[in-house]
């Protein structure tokens, strides 16, 4: 299969199990495992287009043009094939996941349930596949839209209210100013092609970069750049797979994504760095960190406290992008992987949790750690992942984002990254200790009562997956080298 | 400068004045009068000023009907033409259409007006907007309620 | 334009020449025969036909045209500007498939919806009521002679009122909707002939391209002035344009909902044409005071009524009603990209006449729908309608993400447009900027009043004594063909763009454009 196949057949892959969904929604074994195949085959499809590119960057080829100088095209670039393949990965274990979850709580609207999410991972491969901002933006958008019922799936006035907040957010700050930014730099530049080295250059001066570069940073909502955050702990409404895959991973991944890729491929890194106009964007991606960390402290509810946590190092990604420098960039691409890795693996425990036990509150698991130290188990390696503690994943970027701000001479970006590594700890550690060390009350059971197979399965994947990602990192490094040089 | 109040010219422009004071009048009777049939009438009176403005643009200083003027043997005449001066008949063909347009309005306003004092049994607008307040009410306490207020 | 001169017999001679004439004639003769034979099942199939075939001639005019050029028909082989001439270029062309499309495609949907809301013996006279008024429209639009402009207008009028009357069946308050449109309407239509009658008296000619002509000959003077003065606030009537709006709410929620679907996609666009066709071809636009009017004046209505007519939708609690006040915002879209006095700017105007047509015909379409099956279109009547009538909510679920604009859709592109209009303008003038912020600041309210229909449709228990079903095959597929079109268009704008942007070259060239008089005719 030639690349550009591969990148369509992945994309369809996921609405052919849509519409598998839909036909048998009465047959819960067929269809979950009619999902099952299509998810490892879009993953397939993926690998082919790695065997096929490897790190290299195609040419974009247009699939369609809407009108002149606008075209729905697709290139692959490592950063996008990183993002796809860990999109793409991460499905087949959610789906596993999300059927043990769906079926562990009885919960309803299977179909409708399983069609969004499968136009949701579809459009997650236009994202990472898009090759100009306008196809970029068009399937942001079918992410949002498609996301927005799973957030209301249960459809209590609290999850309405929590999805309304949810839709609010990134829909008005993609319409009211990405989409603004987008049309302005069309107007600027008149093209919307992601470029090495940036389109921006010799088209704008002053006071517009900044500002320009305000619009994609607050408009790109899915990147929870403070103050455009909320969306994320109100979303967190929605079933645990939702949170995991689309809020750890998906959605949140989307923004960060694509806000590296205007960083590098629309303003460029070195246009960047040259002009200081996203000086102001490091400091609040600084303070954003911190701040979110400090929230993260005082929630009880264990869902909530990661999605604060999100937000914090979601940052972690802008702040990459905001240093404009090549070190910089790729701690920021590698921290997708990174956290992507850590953050499902933390979903899918407090799923898991809650599956078995019903709880919810951090206050609650005292003790809990006996019954089920499996789960535990990977909350603690995914923590310390996000911590950013060697010998996992999550400390490489850490370490490249600090040696970025040397380079930059930044050094209170330094003291930013270790503060907010002590904040991590503060706040994620409690929870395994309170469940492993501390006399479980009255009525928490202590013999060892595991989630279903299927709901602990799959985080202690991906919990072993951030202890092999930190052998692997310098693979991913080289791996993603390709977008920061500026020859071709 | 021109003169604050030019006598002379508003003496040759009398006729547009009137269509004016016409056109004001009608409009006013639509505004002001809450009787649906006196409605019509004003709009009729509005109409029909400005078909005095078009038939009056197409009279021609010292003009005469717009017939060609013909021989015993029922051909044109024309050494009687020569020198004629005529009114241009076209303004009035038009007003000739826009009167059938205006009385097909007219009849189709009264037509409704019948409708409504059978439905409303009034033909007060007042009356009649008092009635519709009460149904918006009514709809407002039947159906304003969706979703539990959360709508 | 001199190679689009070409020398205009005194009859035209064959069927493709007599196309211009046809357009207008078919659904004319379609009429009156409906009421001769006077039978009921003869009614629909001959107004389907007559649409029909006025769809086909509308779009090989377009095909014809599209590329620049124009169609032009002498009315009985007198040459103008004498005679009345019939000219159709781009622009027209554009509006006329428009009008015809969404008169075809939601006559089926009509005989369902008419089967419901109506009395059955006043079947007949409704399709022929609705003849005329698809007739007035196309003749509006066809026409090159400005006295027809009004004729035709007060056909389209005179029928409209009719129609929406004939909601009286349903809710009685359509009766006083369909008068207070027949003050409103006649009013503005009266202006209209006011200003005509000051262009005539200043230029002597009422065909449109000489009277071009002659005002670019004598330049501005008072009476020409006052023309336009009232020409924009009759049509400013017709078109809805905020604060003239005051009867279309009313007169779209009373009305039976295929009349409201037809009006709603076609009415105001064909009146916002000749709006421009006056603006930009009859005056020319480089006139200070034209520009002044357009910029000072259309702006900021414009924009007041994309917030304000939104912001009203946002608290409705009728669907139906929703969307009328969302019709009110839309028009401000059109008119802003009509005011921005750019290629850009009319493009979108243009265009966007086309997709909200497209959008509002579906979710018009939509309401019709739920009116048949729930008896109504309150939120509480339409209450979780979406699991009842999946295929519907479908259709009108795309339809409220078109209207919105959000990328995908047909929506998107004519707002992408619009805002590239007003950014191209931003380095002239800071308010520019202000004004593309406001358009998408203004489309958000449109995703709070769009979204509270969703939840209500979606996520809101279903009345237990409901016993809604699935909509009728008669009205799903012209839903789903409308609801493809929002797709379609919303990737594929090659057609329309392509035309829309030669429509807006066309009309730009201000009076230039309408320049070239076949033969003996024009300027002497």
């Amino acid at each position: 299969m030639d690349t550009m196949t591969a990148i369509y057949v992945a994309m369809l892959l996921p609405l052919l199990a849509m519409a598998g969904n839909m036909a048998f929604s009465e047959l819960k074994n067929v269809r979950d495992t009619f999902t099952l195949l299509c998810a490892m085959a879009t993953f397939g499809c993926i690998l082919i287009v790695l065997s096929n590119v490897g790190n290299g960057i195609t040419e974009p080829v247009s699939a369609f043009t809407v009108f002149k100088g606008i075209d729905i095209a697709f290139n692959v670039e490592p950063l996008g094939l990183m993002f796809a393949l860990i999109g793409s990965g991460l499905w087949i274990l959610t789906h596993v996941y999300g059927v043990g979850y769906m079926r562990g709580n009885n919960e309803s609207h299977h179909a409708r349930f399983f069609a969004c999410f499968c136009i949701a991972i579809s459009s997650v491969i236009g994202i990472a596949f898009a090759s100009n901002m306008f196809t970029l933006f068009l399937f942001y958008e079918i992410l949002t839209v498609s996301t927005y019922p799973l957030v209301a799936h249960k459809g209590t006035p609290e999850s309405i209210r929590g999805a309304r907040t949810y839709l609010a957010i990134l829909i008005g700050t993609s319409i009211a100013l990405q989409l603004t930014a987008i049309i302005w730099t069309f107007v600027l530049t008149g093209t919307l092609d992601f470029t090495q080295g940036g389109i921006l250059e010799g088209h704008v001066t002053g006071w517009i970069v900044p500002v320009l570069l305000g619009l994609y940073a607050f408009g790109i909502g899915k990147a929870a750049l403070m103050p455009f955050h909320k969306w994320l702990p109100a979303a967190m409404v929605a079933p645990t797979p939702v949170s995991a895959l689309l809020h750890a991973v998906a959605v949140v991944k989307a923004g960060v994504f694509t806000m590296l890729k205007v960083g590098i491929y629309i303003f460029g890194i070195d246009f960047l760095a040259q002009t200081n106009a996203s000086e102001w964007l490091m400091w609040l991606a600084a303070y954003s960190i911190i701040a979110a960390s400090v929230v993260a402290m005082f929630q009880d509810n264990l869902k909530k406290r990661l999605a604060y946590s999100t937000i914090s190092q979601l940052s972690y990604i802008t702040l990459g992008m905001a240093l404009a420098t090549s070190m910089g960039a790729l701690g920021g691409g590698m921290h997708i992987a990174m956290h992507a890795m850590g953050k499902i693996t933390l979903f899918m425990c407090a799923g898991a949790i809650y599956v078995k036990y019903h709880k919810t509150e951090i206050s609650q698991m005292t003790g809990l750690g006996r019954a089920m130290p499996i789960t535990f188990g990977a909350f603690l390696i995914g923590s310390l992942s996000i911590i950013g503690l060697p010998p996992l994943g999550g400390s490489w970027p850490k370490f490249l984002l600090m040696t970025a701000s040397v380079d930059t001479g930044h050094l209170i970006i330094i003291g930013v990254l270790m503060l907010s590594s002590l904040l991590n700890v503060a706040y994620l550690l409690p929870v395994v200790g309170r469940a492993f060390f501390l006399p479980a009350p009255e009525g928490t059971p202590t013999k060892f009562a595991e989630a279903p197979l299927l709901c602990w399965l799959p985080p202690a994947i991906t919990a072993i997956g951030c202890i092999v990602l930190f052998f692997y990192a310098g693979s991913i490094q080289t791996f993603l080298a390709p977008i920061v040089s500026v020859s071709p | 400068m021109s003169k604050l109040l030019d006598l002379q010219f508003l003496a040759g422009h009398a006729h547009y004045l009137l269509f004016i004071v016409l056109m004001m009048t009608g409009l006013f009777i639509v505004v002001d009068k809450t009787n649906l049939v006196k409605k019509i009438v004003g709009l009729n009176i509005f109409q029909v000023s400005v078909f005095m403005f078009y038939v009056s643009i197409g009279k021609v200083k010292g003009g005469t009907a717009p017939i060609f003027p013909m021989d015993d043997k029922y051909h044109v005449d024309t050494a009687a033409m020569a020198g004629q001066v005529y009114s241009n008949p076209l303004p009035h063909v038009l007003i000739l259409t826009a009167i059938v347009v205006g009385i097909a309005t007219t009849s189709l306003g009264l037509a409704l007006i019948v409708r409504i004092r059978e439905s409303f049994d009034t033909i007060d607008e007042e009356d009649i907007l008092a009635i519709e307040q009460d149904m918006t009410r009514e709809d407002n306490k039947k159906h304003g309620n969706a979703m539990g207020g959360l709508a | 334009m001199a190679d689009t001169a070409q020398v205009v017999e005194h009859t035209a001679r064959t069927l493709r020449d007599h196309l211009p004439v046809l357009q207008v004639l078919v659904p004319f003769v379609t009429a009156p025969l409906i009421v001769l034979l006077g039978s009921r099942r003869l009614a629909w199939p001959l107004a389907f036909i007559a649409s029909a075939v006025a769809l086909v001639i509308s779009f090989i005019m377009l095909m014809e045209v599209r590329e620049g050029g124009m169609l032009t028909y002498t009315m009985g082989g007198w040459a103008p500007p004498l005679g009345i001439e019939y000219r159709v270029d781009a622009a027209n062309a554009f509006v006329l498939l428009l009008i015809s499309l969404i008169g075809t495609v939601v006559l089926p949907f009509a005989y369902a919806s008419f089967r419901d809301e109506i009395k059955s013996r006043d079947h007949t006279l409704m399709y022929a009521c609705w003849m005329l008024c698809f007739t007035g429209l196309l003749g509006m639009v066809a026409t090159g002679d400005a006295f027809n402009v009004f004729v035709f207008l007060e056909i389209s009028s005179l029928s409209t009122y009719v129609l929406v009357a004939m909601g009286a069946d349903r809710d009685r308050r359509a009766l006083t909707a369909a008068y207070d449109y027949l003050i409103m309407g006649t009013i503005g239509a009266t202006f209209f002939v006011i200003g005509l009658g000051m262009l005539y008296m200043a230029t002597g000619t009422l065909n449109m391209a000489d009277m071009a002509d002659r005002i670019a000959d004598q330049g501005m003077n008072r009476t020409v002035r006052s023309g336009f003065a009232f020409i924009m606030v009759g049509m400013g009537l017709k078109v809805a344009m905020f604060p003239l709006h005051l009867w279309l709410p009313k007169a779209y929620t009373f009305a039976p909902s295929a009349v409201t679907v037809f009006l709603s996609a076609t009415a105001t666009k064909a009146a916002l044409y000749v709006m421009m066709r006056f603006t930009f071809s009859v005056y020319n636009p480089d006139f200070a005071f034209a520009t002044n009017t357009l910029e000072i004046i259309f702006i900021p209505l414009a924009v007041i009524a994309m917030f304000s007519a939104s912001f009203v939708a946002v608290f409705q609690t009728n669907f139906k009603r929703m969307l009328a006040y969302s019709s009110i915002a839309q028009v401000g879209y059109m008119l802003l990209g009509v005011a921005l006095l750019t290629d850009t700017g009319l493009t979108a105007a243009i265009l966007h006449m086309f997709n909200h047509g497209l959008t509002k015909g579906l979710l018009f379409m939509g309401v019709g729908a739920y009116v048949l099956r729930a008896n109504g279109s309150f939120y509480t009547q339409i209450a979780g309608l979406g699991r009842k009538m999946p295929i519907t909510t479908g259709a009108v679920v795309i339809g409220g993400l078109s209207l919105i604009g959000v990328p995908g859709t047909a929506g998107f592109i004519s707002k992408w447009i619009l805002v590239e209009a007003a950014l191209e303008r931003a380095p002239e003038h800071a308010m520019f900027l202000a004004i593309a912020v406001a358009i998408v600041l203004s489309s958000l309210l449109a995703v709070v009043y769009v979204w509270r229909a969703f939840e209500v449709l979606y996520l809101s228990e279903p009345d237990p004594n409901s016993t809604a079903t699935e909509a009728p095959l008669m009205m799903l597929i012209p839903m789903w063909i409308l609801a493809g079109g929002c797709i379609w268009f919303g990737f594929s704008t090659e057609l329309l763009h392509d035309t829309a942007v030669q429509a807006a070259n066309g009309l730009l060239q201000g009076s230039q454009g309408m320049l070239v008089i076949p033969d003996q005719g024009g300027a002497h």
